[in-house]
């Protein structure tokens, strides 16, 4: 195993490296953009000084790779702010403050992923078990009526829009048939049951666009496995369909399911935007999109890494499943 | 009753006919081989009979009989209990004839519990003992490891496990040795021939290779275009074949003991090459796959480098040409050390269907030498191509057409034209004809022959076949783990080897006649107790 805890640590270190790249590219990009930032987080009506007065607030004055040194340390060590009259301490993983509420941008995150969390992760495993089955049922039923007719309907739900799926489920469910409250978010922590009922709805919404593109992933990447030599053998020494399909061919078409969905559940966390406006769940992507229209850059940059960090660990725990499930990956 | 008998079996795909009207019977323990070239039906005949087809497609027609089994006529679970239960299938390929993802102990233990019923324990016990009686070392350990855990060799022998573990009958074996090493095809041929001792099994070998089915059958099958062609006792019809066609196919199987016309007197040395020696990995992973190899070849002669999967001759013949850089040592050229690739040392690869380009004509493919020397008159261009064309024995109006309207020896020979293209002195051929049929073989490597008395040119010809390397080469060099143990001129090699290993390997290769190979599978069992 210590082949593997060695592959395992290895893939830390990309991760770590990776998001360090990433924070690099996105500073660079959101600070560096022509616009007078000063004045946009002022308002239209400050005089030049004010603006002057502001830049000098913001250290905008200071050159980018300071300012990018300073946002770093505040990471790891955290800041401290002066706000005029007193001191305000912004604990270890500070991303600054927000220009235009000064609040610190960490706090304003912490506040918003809960919700993110919850809806993302309740959906994925409805799109995992809806998609991966639908999958794994059209692959085995193939050339029959059942896979022609799962075919469809996942077709009919990659090409629907999410707002569509949504807005009709919670027309029916929710307004005609009354089987559901109008969704709403309720911390896990205050009351588990609400906390469901409540994240119910949005959940199938974003599952259930998700699932269509799993269930062809998954229908696709066994039909290519079922084709493969090692399958062929099991038939000719009398194994079972059913054992054929779910034990061997399911195992063999798991690893692009895998990394499908670290991507998905990775930008999912921020961008699930239409689904948290249409069921006014105030998640990251929700306030990420009000960032960018106010240009508070201390917030989208902070977002956007904490988005980015999703992104990045959801891959780094799919490259260690993937070496969970076959062992040759260690080796390469 | 006889085992298997298989009466006017006609198999169809689309508009192919595969097995086109094939009658026969094979006794309980007897051993047949159904020997062919590429597309003659043989492993399709292999595929009938336990019914493999059906599902797929394929149009069955006449009867099949296996074991008492009417696999036309059984049900969907008669199938089933006869798949493995009584006739077992060993594939060629034993790497990916394999779930990657299991041990290989509970691959064999679940094909057991499907025929069985008992508890797990049980039928890992049985996938123990199976491994063990295959000669798996340590088969309780090696039972938990993974396919790519194994050597080719040893994967085989747990495919072969697998077949044992229901005592079956009849046992079908598809090509069990082509991908494999001669040392190790020899050992699986004995153990096959060992089990079937033992156990009273009958074998029913596929192959296009005589010499295997030499070895180890009771009667042979030679087919042809889904047709049988000759059939009769293995002595007589390699001995005294009746058939044009079994003639022809005897004769293009290259010898291992015939000695071959010399070359004209070789010229001056045209490559050298000087310790050459090349790793891979970095630190302690490093290893080296070529190690202090040293070798000159003339004007006009054919070097042979001959070696096992992992010899390093590959490897040296990328240095050769310049597509690897050698960790220490140097290639010269007519005398100067050379740095890159020169156009004067020319390439033809192995798998004459992926070192073409699928998406250009064969006539693009073979201009880029050109192009790349700074060739621009169009009409030049084309006109050089079409001679090469017609060079390697092909038509001028093939310009334009794809690799996928080309046979696989026609594909070789515009590897061979593109080769040409730089008007080289040197073409390094790795494993040219490894991937054709025998009839194919001969006529490549005729065509080499050819070009080389006419064009002065050298060759270094890299295989695995012994036999094919006997035939081609005026010199031959063995390689094993990187280096280069005998080196000589080739009837010295071959009719009096110094090393060790180079008897070995010629006491490995699959004799056409049944009585030599009988007496080298006793040497060989000699070899092994001591």
């Amino acid at each position: 195993m210590s082949g593997f805890t060695a592959f395992a640590l290895r893939r830390a270190v990309s991760a770590v490296l990776t998001l360090l790249a990433l924070s690099v590219i996105i500073y660079v990009v959101f600070y560096a953009t022509p616009g007078n930032v000063a004045q946009i987080t002022c308002g239209p009506r400050c005089s030049p000084e004010q603006v002057h007065q502001v830049a000098q607030q913001l250290r905008l004055d200071d050159p980018l790779y300071l300012r990018y040194w300073h946002f770093l340390q505040g990471i790891v060590a955290g800041h401290d702010y002066s706000t005029g009259t007193s001191v305000e301490h912004c604990p270890a993983p500070c991303l600054g403050l927000s220009y235009q509420s000064d609040q610190q941008v960490t706090r304003i995150i912490l506040d918003k992923l809960p919700v993110s969390l919850s809806l993302v992760v309740g959906a994925m495993v409805l799109w995992l078990l809806l998609g991966v089955g639908t999958g794994v049922l059209s692959a085995w039923r193939r050339g029959r009526f059942t896979e022609r007719a799962l075919t469809g309907i996942t077709l009919a739900g990659v090409a629907t829009p999410v707002f569509v799926i949504g807005l009709v489920l919670m027309i029916v469910v929710c307004g005609q048939l009354e089987l559901l409250p109008f969704p709403e978010y309720v911390p896990f922590a205050d009351d588990p049951e609400q906390w469901m009922w409540g994240l119910l709805l949005p959940w199938v919404t974003l599952a259930l666009g998700e699932a269509a593109y799993f269930a062809r992933l998954t229908r696709a990447s066994m039909l290519e496995t079922l084709a493969e030599d090692h399958i062929r053998t099991f038939r000719a020494y009398g194994v079972g369909e059913r054992s054929i399909v779910g034990r061997h061919a399911l195992r063999g078409a798991l690893a692009p399911i895998i990394a499908l969905n670290a991507n998905d559940f990775g930008s999912a966390v921020g961008g699930a935007v239409l689904v948290e406006s249409l069921f006014g769940l105030p998640g990251i992507g929700q306030e990420l999109v009000h960032a960018v229209t106010v240009i508070d850059l201390p917030v989208v940059v902070g977002m956007v890494l904490v988005i980015g960090f999703f992104v990045v660990l959801a891959n780094a725990v799919a490259d260690v499943l993937y070496a969970v499930a076959d062992r040759r990956v260690v080796l390469a | 009753m006889s085992l298997v008998h298989v009466t006017d079996l006609t198999v169809g795909f689309g508009d192919l006919r595969a097995v086109d009207g094939l009658s026969f019977r094979l006794e309980q323990g007897a051993a047949l081989a159904l020997v062919g070239e590429s597309g003659s039906g043989k492993s399709t005949v292999a595929s009938a009979l336990l019914g493999l087809h059906r599902g797929t497609g394929a149009r069955v027609g006449g009867s099949v009989e296996v074991a008492g089994v009417d696999v036309q006529r059984a049900s969907d679970d008669e199938l089933r209990r006869l798949r493995g239960a009584k006739a077992a299938m060993v594939f060629q390929d034993p790497l990916s004839s394999l779930d990657p993802y299991y041990a290989i102990g509970d691959q064999i233990a679940e094909v057991y519990r499907v025929h069985t019923r008992v508890s797990r324990r049980a039928a890992r016990a049985r996938a123990v003992e199976v491994l063990d009686r295959v000669g798996i070392p340590d088969a309780v350990r090696r039972s938990r490891s993974r396919p790519h855990e194994f050597s080719g060799g040893m994967r085989q022998r747990a495919l072969i496990a697998m077949a044992l573990a229901c005592e079956p009958r009849l046992l079908i074996a598809d090509e069990p040795t082509t991908a494999l090493d001669v040392t190790v095809q020899a050992q699986i041929l004995d153990l096959l021939h060992t089990l079937r001792q033992e156990t009273g099994m009958g074998l029913l070998l596929v192959t296009h290779d005589v010499g295997v089915a030499a070895g180890s059958v009771d009667d042979v099958l030679v087919m042809r275009h889904g047709r049988a062609v000759e059939r009769g006792p293995v002595a007589a019809v390699l001995g005294a074949p009746g058939q044009a066609y079994t003639r022809e196919l005897l004769a293009a199987v290259p010898r291992v003991d015939a000695p071959r016309t010399p070359s004209p007197a070789p010229g001056e040395v045209v490559l050298e090459a000087k310790g050459l020696r090349r790793e891979f990995g970095r630190g302690k992973r490093a290893f080296a796959a070529v190690d202090d190899v040293s070798l000159t070849v003339r004007r006009g002669e054919t070097l042979g480098v001959v070696g096992e999967s992992g010899s390093g001759k590959t490897t040296l013949g990328r240095m050769l040409v310049g597509l690897l850089e050698p960790t220490a040592g140097e290639v010269r050229h007519d005398g100067h050390a050379r740095v890159g690739v020169d156009p004067a040392v020319q390439m033809v690869f192995q798998d004459p269907v992926s070192s073409l380009n699928p998406r250009r004509s064969v006539g693009e493919s073979i201009a880029d030498p050109l192009r790349a020397r700074g060739e621009r008159d169009e009409k030049r261009i084309r006109g050089r191509v079409r001679e090469l064309l017609e060079r390697v024995g092909l038509e001028g109006a093939h310009y334009d057409r794809y690799p996928h309207e080309f046979s696989g020896g026609q594909r070789q020979r515009v590897g061979i034209a593109r080769a040409l293209a730089a008007d080289p002195r040197v073409i390094v051929c790795d494993e040219p004809v490894s991937a054709l049929d025998v009839t194919t073989q001969a006529q490549v490597v005729a065509l080499l022959g050819e070009l080389q008395r006419e064009l002065g040119l050298a060759l270094v010809f890299v295989a695995h076949d012994l036999a094919v390397v006997r035939q081609v080469s005026d010199r031959v060099a063995v390689m094993r783990h990187g280096r280069i143990v005998e080196q000589g001129p080739a009837d010295e090699v071959y009719d009096s080897p110094r090393d060790p290993y180079t008897r070995q390997l010629l006491a490995a290769v699959p004799a056409l006649d049944p009585r030599i190979a009988a007496r080298r599978r006793a040497e060989r069992r000699e070899v092994a107790v001591t």
